[in-house]
């Protein structure tokens, strides 16, 4: 019963007592620094706030299982926590523990004496050889070629040499265009001042060559060059949805509802606003695109279903060195 | 006598359109000859050429160059939307029209609604259910349709040329409307495009954007890095300098 | 008790003497000075939030349907690894605090840095002998850029979907090989096979912490071996002597306290400003976009080249010599970096012929032409960032998008130079005020012990 007391005891000197450590005479290394009480208090009772906030914590955890704004208050209570902590310790620094200025030498800027040691024992070490370039170079050689050796397998990461598969795409003659459930787009489907994106039939959507984006036209409106003009099936006419520039997807289209005072209709990408012109093959308006829209030829099949007539007339996606090199395939 | 005006005033009521909003669409006529004759043209017919007019109630510069669409057989639908958003009377022409103030009380848009509504058949004011639709399926026509113009949580955002706007201060008939019309360069859907079922939930994702789930606290404006830096610079790092100038000392020279 | 323990470490690993030497290291005062800290703070706060998510993330790019607590995206298909970031952040308990502390810890790491290396930069911390620190140094800044990058492309969220398209597309436009690295490292063409996100995934929580480790080691090995640089306040400074406060007592309280008050702010924002709500932007496919996508804010530099480049390809026939990405999102780049790294060579060349050793540091007046040069690039970098925002500004403010897009291809390179030159001229007049003021101190001095002297 004492020994209980006696710890209670023990317990409360602790926390209340104004103890200091007795230190014995002698010269001192830390300067003395008059105490502050008014600070200590400050720092004692930050810490004490950090310990309630940081024990917050896991009763949030706990019992909070329902408690709106879960994130804000975990997140309040560990924070200030530490900041609280932080702020304490800070206060112990600037207020509480001195703060000296002592002097002391930089390093020398560098060892010549051991700079000739070491390279005394290198140059005796090697006295020995007899024709020592020939030995430095056959080992520097094999070192290197080791390193050639070990670097090898990381061209497996590859393919490093299949750029023909950038050319691929799942689009072939008489492919049907679908939408991205599946269902096969009807050119009766396509309105003008809309537009509609579609995939291969039964390929990958995500490939970059799949999917397209449709917009139907008013004909008078077309101005396509002679190589593209067939490529529209009754005004409707289809564009690579991946943007030549870098790569995001164009799911900006610019449909005037009134032609005279607004602007004309147009293909954007979000990314970085290149904008292309769906009524002249997909040639670039504005932004930084260096290579026009690849386009698609549409027909429509006896049942009215819009197929390809074809692959796209240029690469598609984001250009590299040899994208003008050759069309899409297949053909 | 009292009997003469009596037969008078029976027979010119008989000679009046005999529908029971006649008055309202009288009134509405007069309105639009107020304030947009002079761009929509007489019967709203449309101005497809250019003409120089002047100042007038609702518009700002003393000359603009006056084109518009004709207005026959855009129906109550487009009348309400344009006039319940403020997009119409257009402040300065040649400008993308905006949301802006609304010039007129509830009859007199009713008025101007029911006169172009008999300019010629077109659809009537939609009646959206919302409530019907599903949040899940909206989210997915929105990301198709919607996102590359108005961003993803309908935060607004640009396209070459126009300013898609953020969509939190429409309501859910004139987001209806807004999807059938197209509005200057916004595409059209229609209901082959865009079911009404499919419109009842695309709706009532675009009211979810309006207090979208923010478990992660501030939410910034819902429009991701850019005032996510803001945050990064002005409050973290201002406060973490702020903390290094307490503890450091600064420079000083004797 | 102290002794005690003191007896035992030293006993058992003898290293008194060191924890003695450490103890009494000297640290120059300046506030500035703890920026770097700050940084490092911030990495501790990474790597252990980080390892936190990691241990939740599934790096698979499978589809699978969506049925979690989040309605909007209900029964729509999403990738693996989307989903459990979608679970971390709505499911487990402290998930999305400890992954918007994270994603909050990565911003301000990389201000951090940035701004460790504006001070390094502007007062010539990284002459002679501290070239190999300054190399670390940016090493570091620039694999913390890729990493941050990796980090958040790895959520397969609508965004960063965007953003990894955008990197394919730069890394194949370089010239020549781009085409064979974007398939090296995607594992075909875009978006790649499933291993690319494993490759993503191992980069970012082992190979590149591993490497910032070992650099940041090597950094403040460096740093205490030559002892920091000092600023030159008073007499008692000079290339030989360091004067500043010791580790023990004075420092400690004061660096552990900061460590604290780091993660304390990380925590707060992390848990009450919201970071990166994939919820919202759903999951990424090669057909959607959304408008207003953004990179994290490190990366709004490459954005703004990449707005601001003219369209066209450099072409030789069929040939596609420089596709358009290349200059803004790879050059650019390049040249910062070149600069960066060449800078101590560059100047001690040509400009200042100082090829001597420094251990006190300028203040930015006493050398005008490095800060005029620094704020000129500064400048030319800043404004080239602000590029890649205007059109959010064009939203709020009704300007023209593309008429501001001409103002500025002009102006990056127009303001820098004037900006540059002011600095320049702020500088040596500046300069030029403080030796007249040390003339009038001494002249002060020298009339006063006159008069001394003939009163006595």
């Amino acid at each position: 019963m004492s020994k209980a007391r006696d710890l209670f005891v023990s317990l409360g000197v602790l926390l209340a007592g104004r103890g200091r450590a007795k230190l014995p005479e002698r010269e001192r290394i830390v300067p003395e620094k008059p105490p502050r009480p008014g600070w200590e208090a400050t720092a004692v009772v930050l810490f004490g706030l950090a310990a309630l906030s940081a024990l917050a914590f896991p009763f949030l955890y706990a019992f909070g299982r329902h408690l709106s704004h879960e994130t804000q208050w975990l997140g309040l209570s560990l924070g200030l926590a530490f900041v609280l902590a932080g702020a304490g310790l800070v206060v112990a620094g600037r207020q509480l523990i001195v703060t000296e200025e002592i002097e002391e030498d930089y390093p020398p800027e560098e060892h010549p004496e051991e700079q000739e040691l070491l390279a005394q024992a290198i140059e005796e070490t090697g006295d020995s050889l007899v024709s020592r370039r020939l030995f430095v170079l056959s080992l520097a050689g094999a070192v290197g070629a080791i390193g050639v050796a070990a670097v090898t397998p990381l061209v497996s990461l590859g393919p490093v040499f299949g750029i023909s598969k950038f050319f691929s795409t799942p689009w072939r003659r008489g492919r049907r265009l679908v939408d991205e459930s599946g269902r096969p787009w009807k050119a009766s489907d396509i309105e003008e001042e809309d537009f509609y994106t579609a995939f291969p039939e039964g390929a990958d959507e995500e490939e970059l060559g799949s999917p397209v984006v449709l917009v139907r036209l008013p004909q008078s409106s077309f101005d396509l060059p002679p190589e593209l003009a067939h490529y529209p099936a009754n005004g409707i006419v289809a564009y690579s949805k991946i943007c030549t520039h870098a790569g995001c997807a164009i799911s900006l289209y610019r449909a005037p509802l009134f032609q005279p005072d607004e602007p004309k209709p147009a293909l954007v990408c979000p990314c970085h606003y290149s904008t292309f012109n769906p009524a002249d093959g997909g040639s670039v308006q504005f932004g930084p695109a260096g290579r026009k829209l690849p386009m698609l030829p549409l027909e429509i099949d006896r049942r009215g279903y819009l197929r390809a007539a074809g692959n796209f007339d240029e690469a598609v996606g984001p250009s590299w060195w040899g994208v003008r090199n050759r069309k899409p395939s297949p053909a | 006598m009292r009997r003469l005006a009596l037969i008078v005033l029976v027979a010119l009521v008989a000679a009046a359109p005999a529908d029971a909003g006649s008055a309202q669409v009288l009134y509405g006529k007069h309105l639009f000859g107020r304030y947009c004759v002079s761009c929509h043209g007489m019967n709203g017919s449309g101005v497809t050429t250019p003409k120089s007019i002047g100042a007038g109630p609702g518009r700002e510069q003393a000359e603009q160059q006056a084109v518009a669409p004709s207005l026959q057989g855009v129906g109550a639908l487009a009348a309400d939307f344009y006039l319940r958003t403020g997009y119409m009377p257009l402040q300065r022409l040649g400008l993308q029209p905006r949301r802006s103030r609304v010039l007129f009380d509830d009859a007199q848009i009713r008025a101007l609604t029911a006169y172009v509504a008999s300019l010629g058949a077109g659809p009537k004011i939609p009646q959206p259910q919302p409530q019907r639709g599903n949040l899940s399926q909206g989210e997915h026509l929105f990301a198709d349709h919607c996102a590359g113009c108005h961003q993803i949580v309908a935060e607004g955002g640009y396209v070459t040329g126009a300013v898609p706007p953020p969509l939190e201060d429409a309501t859910a008939t004139q987001i209806a409307e807004a999807v059938r019309i197209g509005p200057y360069v916004m595409p059209r859907f229609t209901k082959k495009a865009i079911s009404n079922a499919q419109l009842n939930s695309l709706i009532a994702y675009v009211q979810y954007t309006k207090h979208p789930d923010d478990a992660g606290g501030w939410a910034l404006g819902h429009i991701g890095p850019v005032p996510e830096g803001l945050v990064t610079w002005f409050i973290a790092i201002a406060a973490l300098i702020f903390t290094c100038m307490l503890i450091g000392k600064r420079y000083r020279s004797e | 008790m102290i002794r005690k323990t003191l007896k035992v470490l030293d006993q058992r690993t003898g290293d008194a003497p060191l924890l003695r030497k450490i103890a009494r290291y000297v640290f120059p005062d300046h506030w500035s000075f703890l920026l770097g800290e700050v940084a490092l703070y911030c990495f501790v706060v990474l790597v252990l939030t980080g390892t936190y998510l990691a241990l939740f993330y599934t790096d698979s790019t499978r589809q699978i349907t969506y049925h979690g607590p989040y309605k909007p995206l209900d029964g729509q298909k999403v990738s693996e690894a989307y989903n459990s970031v979608l679970n971390l952040s709505t499911t487990v308990r402290v998930g999305l605090l400890m992954r918007q502390t994270h994603h909050w810890a990565a911003d301000v790491f990389v201000a951090a840095i940035f701004l460790h290396l504006v001070r390094v930069f502007f007062t010539g911390a990284y002459r002679k002998p501290r070239e190999l620190t300054y190399l670390i140094g940016l090493t570091v800044l620039f694999v913390s850029l890729l990493e941050g990058y990796l980090g958040y492309s790895l959520v397969d969220d609508l965004l960063s979907g965007m953003g990894l398209a955008i990197g394919y597309g730069v890394a194949i436009s370089i010239p020549f090989i781009g085409g064979n690295l974007g398939e090296l490292i995607w594992h075909g063409p875009f978006p790649g096979t499933d291993v690319f996100f494993s490759r993503m995934y191992i980069a970012h929580v082992f190979l590149i912490p591993g490497l910032i480790g070992m650099l940041l080691v090597a950094h403040l090995g460096l740093v205490a071996m030559k002892h920091h640089t000092q600023f030159k306040q008073g007499p008692r400074e000079t290339e030989r002597k360091i004067v500043g406060v010791p580790t023990f007592p004075g420092q400690a309280p004061r660096s552990v306290g900061l460590m604290f008050v780091t993660t304390g702010v990380l925590f707060l924002l992390g848990g009450l400003a919201q970071i990166n709500p994939i919820w919202l932007w759903g999951p990424y496919h090669t057909y959607l976009s959304t408008n207003g996508a953004q990179p994290d804010w490190y990366l709004g530099w490459l954005i703004g080249a990449l707005r601001l480049m003219p369209g066209f390809d450099v072409v030789i026939g069929n040939y596609t010599l420089v596709p358009n990405p290349f200059w803004g999102g790879a050059l650019f780049p390049l040249v910062v970096l070149a600069f960066l790294v060449s800078w101590p060579y560059v100047e001690r060349r040509f400009i200042t012929h100082d090829y001597g050793y420094h251990n006190l540091l300028d203040r930015p007046r006493d050398a005008p032409l490095r800060t005029g040069i620094g704020v000129g690039v500064f400048i030319w970098v800043a404004l080239i960032f602000v590029a890649g925002s205007v059109d959010r500004v064009n939203v709020f403010f009704d300007l023209s998008y593309t008429a501001t897009i001409d103002v500025m291809r002009v102006a990056v390179w127009v303001v820098p130079i004037v900006c540059g030159a002011i600095a320049y001229r702020v500088c040596v007049e500046l300069a030029q005020g403080d030796e007249a003021e040390r003339r009038r101190k001494r002249a002060e001095h020298r009339a006063k012990a006159m008069t001394e002297l003939e009163s006595s």
